[in-house]
């Protein structure tokens, strides 16, 4: 189940939608308890008037999908499908809210029509015209890498050529307050870059939206290609996670050394980390290791950053010093393997090589 | 791609039942589950009916057999009561005897119990029963129906608005054709909740006195609430099963309207395009479908717009259609999956359903829908409409086997 990626952009906490080289600066917040998107204009993408009727999720979300179909040079894909743990829960805690407010009279219907979790996807077949396969999947941990995985069928299958492909998620101050006190999140500010100094309970929250545009051919804007996709969900321990992730290897690559850095999904939350420590000592001793979520913060659809994050690095062939968890050497890069888990429910892993 | 891909079970629960037998019943007797709300508390409880299951949360728990005390959304303990049935048709001894998945779809997931929470929490932020949020996004009650069961092997959640099922039942038969899982319970799920009950009627598209499909009439649609799961498995788990499967998958299609957020497009445009779609993937032509299963929520603009892209498809010979949401209101992110399930009782019990509270014929479409329960159809194949909000469309095809 291969696929070229052959465009793809992201929003999110970094400078990624604007930059030519990734994380030529890398973005340092100090004090904080979440990170948030550096929002670009989006007067380029998306009609001002329009514009102010969208949630900040629409807005990312079109825009970036946007963006990456026009960096393929594509105008009508054969498919739209998104990935969104929460959706669009700004406009859900608005039309709640006014409609306590106002106990349940004269409600203004947009906060409604906009809450639902295809509104992203839908709304971008509405600005291509397209009128082509449009789905949305929301699943925690699985969100994106469900749309990925519909994505890389229709390939397969070869019912469709030009596949696009998003997850996306938004922190809304409310919904901060609530995973916080559901204990998500670390008790005390801290600065992005130590996540993993701090050894303590809870991560650091964050949101993004990335899309990539997928293609069975190679062409010359080609950025990376995406070899297997996988997910495994509520293994029973170590043992299993362990056995999923070498017969994945085995199957997609043939040899563990074959693969030449493991990007993990490392949070900062002591026991959820557990995990990628004990593969990095195990499983992947020999293999360059790197995590990225002190760069994005903790979100469902994170794992679309991350394959943002890998494709970047293969296209540029240079590993940023700020995503190293060691000192190994890496002479050339040509495999990178995705690990990620949201709170040891849903698991992934997404090998990609370079094209 | 060639796979065939089998329903061997189904499992039902809406207005009209608590589960097949029941739901077999009414739909025999033209039973509408249309009326006053019970369960539900709102400022609209005699004004707006609904298609309500009349059972409180505490006989839905008894129903469903869950003995733990892990909070469950009324949305979650539907889908497990549906989900049971369709397992126990099926009579699948071990769940891990073929890999196996569970796609489920829902629009408002745990919102029954989020809406408590906020109620308390707009009020102060620290307030609100942490118990009644965590079952809020739409993965909890597919996670939940999962662990019930132990199915494992791949487990996700769609949300297309009014065509989620539709899409998990899409989605599932792919995955099925794509050799990646055996079985896959495919389905959905939705309660009703102040949110959408809310939501629809700010749109004004909720007709006071129950909904008219079809009708010259109509006045919009009446909300409902329920579940569907299909059990779908590969050719080659039914042939080391021997199992008799009740139809086959024959056709989908997704298409987008891409015209407006909540409207369709005059033509139906993108109902024309799933249609066709389907056709297409089953490789029929359209005189072959014997019986339509419409979307027809009874809004002035959805029946119309279908109406005009069936009219367009099938020229001047319209099969047999009707809306079932005259029985069962519209179940949102259930809708697709009971539709689904009523046109594969349809095709083992050679059944059409009449499209209740039908009087007037529409002056904009030279045809109507059925109107009396027939029996003794021989049906060979049947599609079932399903297009939400946002333009998602999607049209299914079930075939005699």
């Amino acid at each position: 189940m291969e696929a070229f990626i052959n465009g793809m952009s992201a929003i999110s906490p970094q400078i990624t939608f604007t930059c030519e080289k990734l994380l030529q600066e890398v973005m340092e917040y100090d004090k904080v308890r979440y990170l948030k998107c550096i929002e670009p204009q989006y007067k380029e993408f998306i009609d001002a008037m329009a514009s102010r009727r969208m949630s900040r999720i629409i807005k990312m979300g079109v825009t970036s999908a946007l963006k990456c179909l026009y960096d393929a040079g594509i105008k009508n894909p054969d498919v739209i499908i998104a990935g969104t743990g929460l959706g669009c829960i700004e406009d859900t805690e608005k039309f709640l809210n006014i409609m306590y407010t106002n106990e349940e009279k004269l409600l203004n219907p947009t906060n409604f029509i906009q809450s639902t979790h295809n509104t992203v996807a839908s709304t971008i077949a509405l600005m291509l015209n397209c009128h082509n396969y449009n789905n949305t999947y929301v699943h925690r941990g699985f969100s994106f890498e469900s749309a990925l995985l519909d994505g890389l069928m229709f390939l397969q299958e070869g019912s469709a050529n030009t596949v696009l492909v998003g997850g996306l998620d938004e922190l809304t101050t409310n919904s901060f307050i609530i995973t916080d006190r559901l204990h998500f999140w670390k008790k005390t500010s801290i600065n992005n870059l130590n996540l993993l100094d701090y050894k303590t309970k809870g991560s650091l929250a964050g949101e993004g939206a990335a899309f990539f545009a997928l293609n069975s051919q190679k062409t010359e804007r080609s950025i990376a290609k995406i070899i297997s996709l996988n997910t495994f969900y509520k293994p029973e321990g170590f043992s299993e996670i362990e056995e999923k992730i070498s017969t994945f290897i085995q199957k997609n690559a043939g040899d563990a050394d074959k693969i030449d850095l493991i990007l993990m999904g490392m949070n900062g939350d002591l026991f959820m980390d557990k995990i990628y420590y004990h593969l990095k000592n195990s499983l992947f001793n020999h293999i360059p290791c790197a995590y990225f979520k002190h760069l994005c913060g903790e979100y469902d659809t994170s794992s679309s950053f991350a394959l943002y994050l890998a494709s970047s690095i293969l296209k540029e062939h240079n590993v940023p010093v700020v995503v190293r968890l060691d000192n190994k050497p890496i002479n050339e890069i040509r495999n990178i393997l995705i690990y990620n888990h949201l709170r040891n429910v849903n698991h992934s892993l997404i090998l990609l090589s370079s094209c | 791609m060639s796979a065939k891909v089998f329903v061997t079970g189904v499992g039902i629960i809406s207005s009209i039942g608590l589960n097949n037998e029941e739901t077999a019943s009414a739909l025999q007797e033209s039973r509408s589950g249309i009326g006053r709300m019970t369960v539900l508390e709102t400022l609209y409880k005699d004004e707006i009916p609904v298609a309500e299951v009349k059972a409180t949360n505490k006989e839905l728990k008894e129903i469903s057999e869950v003995t733990n005390k892990d909070p469950f959304s009324r949305t979650t303990l539907l889908g497990i009561i549906a989900a049971r049935q369709a397992l126990s048709q099926t009579d699948i001894k071990d769940i891990k005897e073929f890999r196996t998945g569970l796609i489920s779809a829902t629009t408002v997931g745990g919102m029954d119990r989020s809406e408590r929470f906020y109620k308390e929490y707009i009020k102060n932020n620290s307030r609100g029963r942490l118990r009644d949020i965590i079952t809020h996004d739409c993965a909890d009650s597919t996670e939940r129906i999962a662990d019930t069961f132990g199915i494992k092997d791949y487990v996700s959640t769609i949300s297309t608005a009014c065509s989620s099922s539709a899409n998990s039942i899409l989605v599932g038969s792919r995955m099925i054709e794509n050799g990646i899982l055996d079985r896959v319970l495919v389905g959905g799920v939705d309660a009703l909740t102040l949110f959408t009950l809310n939501g629809f009627n700010s749109l004004m598209i909720l007709d006071r006195t129950g909904c008219k499909p079809f009708d010259e009439e109509r006045n919009g649609l009446t909300l409902g609430e329920g579940a569907g799961f299909l059990m779908i498995e590969s050719e080659h788990a039914i042939r080391q099963t021997g199992k008799t499967p009740l139809c086959e998958i024959k056709g989908y299609g997704n298409a987008c309207d891409a015209f407006h957020q909540t409207a369709s497009s005059p033509e139906g445009d993108g109902a024309f395009l799933s249609m066709q779609k389907a056709l297409a993937k089953a490789g029929i032509t359209p005189d072959v479908i014997d019986y339509i299963n419409a979307h027809g929520t009874g809004t002035k603009n959805n029946d119309l717009s279908e109406g005009k892209a069936i009219l367009k498809l099938w020229q001047g010979s319209v099969p047999p259609f009707s809306s079932t949401k005259s029985f069962t209101g519209h179940t949102l992110g259930a809708a697709g999956a009971i539709e689904a399930i009523f046109c594969v009782m349809a095709l083992k019990h050679q059944w059409i359903y009449p499209n209740l509270n039908f009087r007037h014929q529409m002056t904009d479409l030279g045809f109507s829908p059925v109107t009396h329960f027939q029996h003794d159809i021989p049906l060979r194949n049947v599609m079932s409409n399903s297009f939400g909000f946002g333009g998602n469309n999607t049209s299914l095809i079930f075939s005699r086997c």
